[in-house]
């Protein structure tokens, strides 16, 4: 056994799809980067990252339509770096939903039973089934060109679940609709994953429909996955600069280090006129430090230069000066974006620097009335709600 | 005039689709219509041996009579003649052979260059069209080089001792096959390939993740796919070969001749312009029929994309 293969087992214990140092190149270009990957019997893992990230390359690896330079890929324990695509346990849905264009929404269906020993009649039940799970029985006789893209997109997932894969790649399921459709199509997706229990692997670029779908997200950037996690982890605790810019929007300072306490750091901010305090990891190891970034912080010393992300939502506006000796900022409202529910304050510092805060509209008389362009305000915020990170 | 530019304009805009359209209409009729129905004309009536060798379709009976003069026999002649139908099967089969052929080495041609680099497809164009470069009666005259008694085929095969004797293929109707095979590829590797280089990768990339082989996937989806392109390929190649007169004049046996070969001899050895006409008429017939096969083929296509 070697190490690598020990390393495997160590990981086995709850990983359905593993996946090992798996590295693909093109020309001098890394596009998919030494990435290690577990994941779960019957998660939605979402593999999330701007174009040309490197997450399609993976999914395509994963499908067996390119071969890995290095690593290996594990499905259910078993070895399928090497097994070629139309052996692979495992299907597609593409994002162009690549239905074959001279077939019947039927035939389409049917052409994966069709590879497999199967009779005529339980081919015929189980193109029935699952075109009763999609609700796209009455359609079977159409041909994809007559239509809509809802319906396509549809079929292309009935084609791919009808051969009761252990799992399934999905590559920007939603991409082609329209944003009404794919709210709708969202939840959808997720009934019948629970339904019929297979693992998705989604690809998207799309952060609310990782947000939305994923019981996982791996966020992809440059060819590497930057960091595995909730939704809720990827959003509240994010472990980069990059990830806290690329979920949701974001307000990013920098600021140095003046003086560590306990559990708490007061940091100096050039933009605020007075000391930012922000929640400081414990030591590297002890429980509470998660990964690289929350390491790297802990080490930082007095001067180390640190990032400070502030979610929008967790900034409170006031005419009023804060009480607090720390963690707030005073600007003028240059912008307001009215949202229905909530409405969007752009705030700039005297340096030039502009905040983001999100109020919620509750009811009719709120505080908001006051609060309209060149208004003089003051931005405050908890100690707890900011994430610091080193790199 | 300052107002003549705008208004020869605002005429060609008006009318620019009936123009576009007119022009190839014009020349159709010119040279092709026009003619067939001389053809036509002469077909009905009888030899003679005068100048122009063919009687009057028109003749003047009375001071105010006009009586027409359809002659049937030149048909009737063609159906008991042995020697016409007889060539027009053998045309018919030699043309149906070298078409089969001709899919079968053009369509893996076709899908290479579509599969190739799109770099290098631009080249492997290049060398389906270049013999069309070259004269083609030179091409054909160049085969006989090649296949004669003494011809380079046969030497280079009694030097490496295959055979003792040289191989009999000039004047046979393997020659006729290899001839035409040889001319017309490139009628059927260009449609194929117009075809085959707009098929969408994702689609076979989808059919092995659903499990089928690549052979499996090519049965299933690249073939039936491409059908248009085989419908049109085959027909370039095969309706010309039909009624092909050069490549078995020169390759082809003596004393079998093809129907292109009996309407030239009809025409300026017998000098037997009416029967010659027949025989061009029937012919047409014969091959309007996979064109008229073909458009309902095309409609249907266009009705479901």
């Amino acid at each position: 056994m070697t190490d690598s293969d020990r390393h495997i087992a160590a990981r086995a214990a709850d990983a359905y799809l593993q996946l090992h140092e798996l590295g693909k190149r093109y020309g001098e270009v890394p596009a998919v980067d030494a990435v290690s990957l577990d994941i779960r019997r019957g998660e939605i893992f979402c593999l999330l990252g701007a174009s040309g990230s490197g997450k399609t390359t993976l999914l395509r690896l994963l499908a067996g339509f390119e071969t890995p330079d290095t690593g290996r890929v594990l499905l259910d324990d078993e070895d399928i770096t090497a097994v070629p695509p139309y052996r692979r346990p495992l299907n597609m849905m593409f994002q162009s939903y690549a239905l074959f264009p001279h077939l019947s929404v039927e035939r389409n269906v049917a052409f994966g039973l069709e590879q497999e020993q199967l009779t005529r009649g339980e081919i015929m039940r189980r193109v029935g089934e699952i075109l009763e799970v999609v609700r796209m029985g009455a359609l079977a006789r159409r041909k994809p060109h007559q239509l809509s893209g809802g319906q396509r997109q549809r079929v292309a997932l009935a084609r791919a679940l009808v051969k009761r894969p252990k799992l399934l790649l999905l590559d920007e399921p939603l991409a082609a609709l329209d944003r009404k459709l794919r709210e709708h199509t969202q939840f959808e997706l997720l009934n019948i994953q629970q339904e019929l229990g297979v693992t998705f692997v989604v690809v998207t670029h799309d952060q609310e429909e990782a947000m939305t779908l994923a019981t996982r997200i791996g966020v992809m950037d440059h060819g590497r996955i930057v960091q595995v996690g909730t939704p809720r982890e990827i959003y509240q605790q994010p472990l980069t600069r990059f990830v806290a810019g690329f979920i949701g929007s974001v307000n990013l300072l920098e600021g140095r280090v003046l003086e560590r306490q306990a559990d708490r750091a007061q940091l100096h901010c050039d933009e605020l006129p007075v000391p930012l305090l922000v929640p400081w990891p414990a030591g590297a190891g002890a429980p509470g430090a998660t990964g690289a970034a929350a390491a790297g912080v802990s080490a930082a010393g007095v001067g180390a230069a640190l990032w400070v992300a502030l979610r929008p939502e967790q900034l409170r506006l006031s005419r009023a000066r804060p009480e607090q000796p720390y963690n707030w900022a005073q600007g003028v409202i240059r912008e307001v974006a009215y949202r229905g529910d909530l409405s969007v304050y752009l705030v700039r510092l005297p340096g030039g620097r502009e905040l983001r805060a999100t109020l919620a509209n509750s009811g009719a008389g709120s505080a908001a009335v006051e609060l309209t362009r060149d208004v003089p305000v003051y931005l405050c915020w908890e100690a707890d709600s900011a994430v610091v990170g080193s790199d | 005039m300052t107002g003549g530019r705008p208004r020869l304009w605002e005429l060609l805009e008006r009318r620019g689709r009936a123009l576009v359209s007119g022009i190839p209409l014009g020349w159709l009729s010119l040279f092709f219509l026009i003619p067939f129905l001389i053809v036509l004309k002469i077909s009905f009536s009888e030899a003679r041996l005068a100048m122009p060798p063919y009687a009057p379709l028109l003749v003047r009976t009375g001071a105010h009579t006009l009586a027409i003069h359809m002659h049937l026999e030149n048909y009737r002649l063609l159906a008991s003649d042995p020697l016409y139908l007889d060539s027009l099967l053998y045309s018919l089969r030699v043309a149906a052979g070298s078409t089969l052929c001709c899919l079968l080495l053009g369509y893996p041609m076709a899908l290479a260059i579509a599969r190739a680099h799109p770099a290098r497809r631009h080249l492997l164009l290049m060398a389906i069209i270049l013999p069309f470069w070259t004269s083609f009666l030179l091409r054909v005259y160049a085969w006989i080089g090649l296949l004669q008694d003494n011809g380079v085929i046969n030497h280079l095969l009694l030097s490496l001792h295959l055979i003792h004797q040289p191989l009999v293929m000039v004047n046979t109707t393997f020659a006729v096959y290899v001839g035409i095979v040889y001319s017309y590829l490139p009628f059927m590797v260009l449609p194929l390939y117009a075809n085959l280089e707009k098929h969408d990768a994702t689609l076979l990339e989808a059919a092995a993740d659903l499990g089928a082989r690549p052979w499996r996937a090519f049965c299933r989806i690249t073939l039936p796919l491409s059908g248009p392109g085989i419908m049109a390929g085959v027909l370039l190649v095969f309706i010309p070969a039909v009624g092909e007169f050069v490549i078995p004049s020169l390759l082809g046996p003596a004393n079998q001749l093809m129907i292109g070969r009996v309407v030239s001899n009809e025409f300026f050895e017998n000098r037997d312009w009416p029967t010659a006409s027949a025989l061009a008429i029937v012919l047409l017939l014969l091959l309007l029929a996979p064109i008229v096969l073909l458009q309902r083929y095309r409609r249907r296509e266009l009705a479901s994309a």
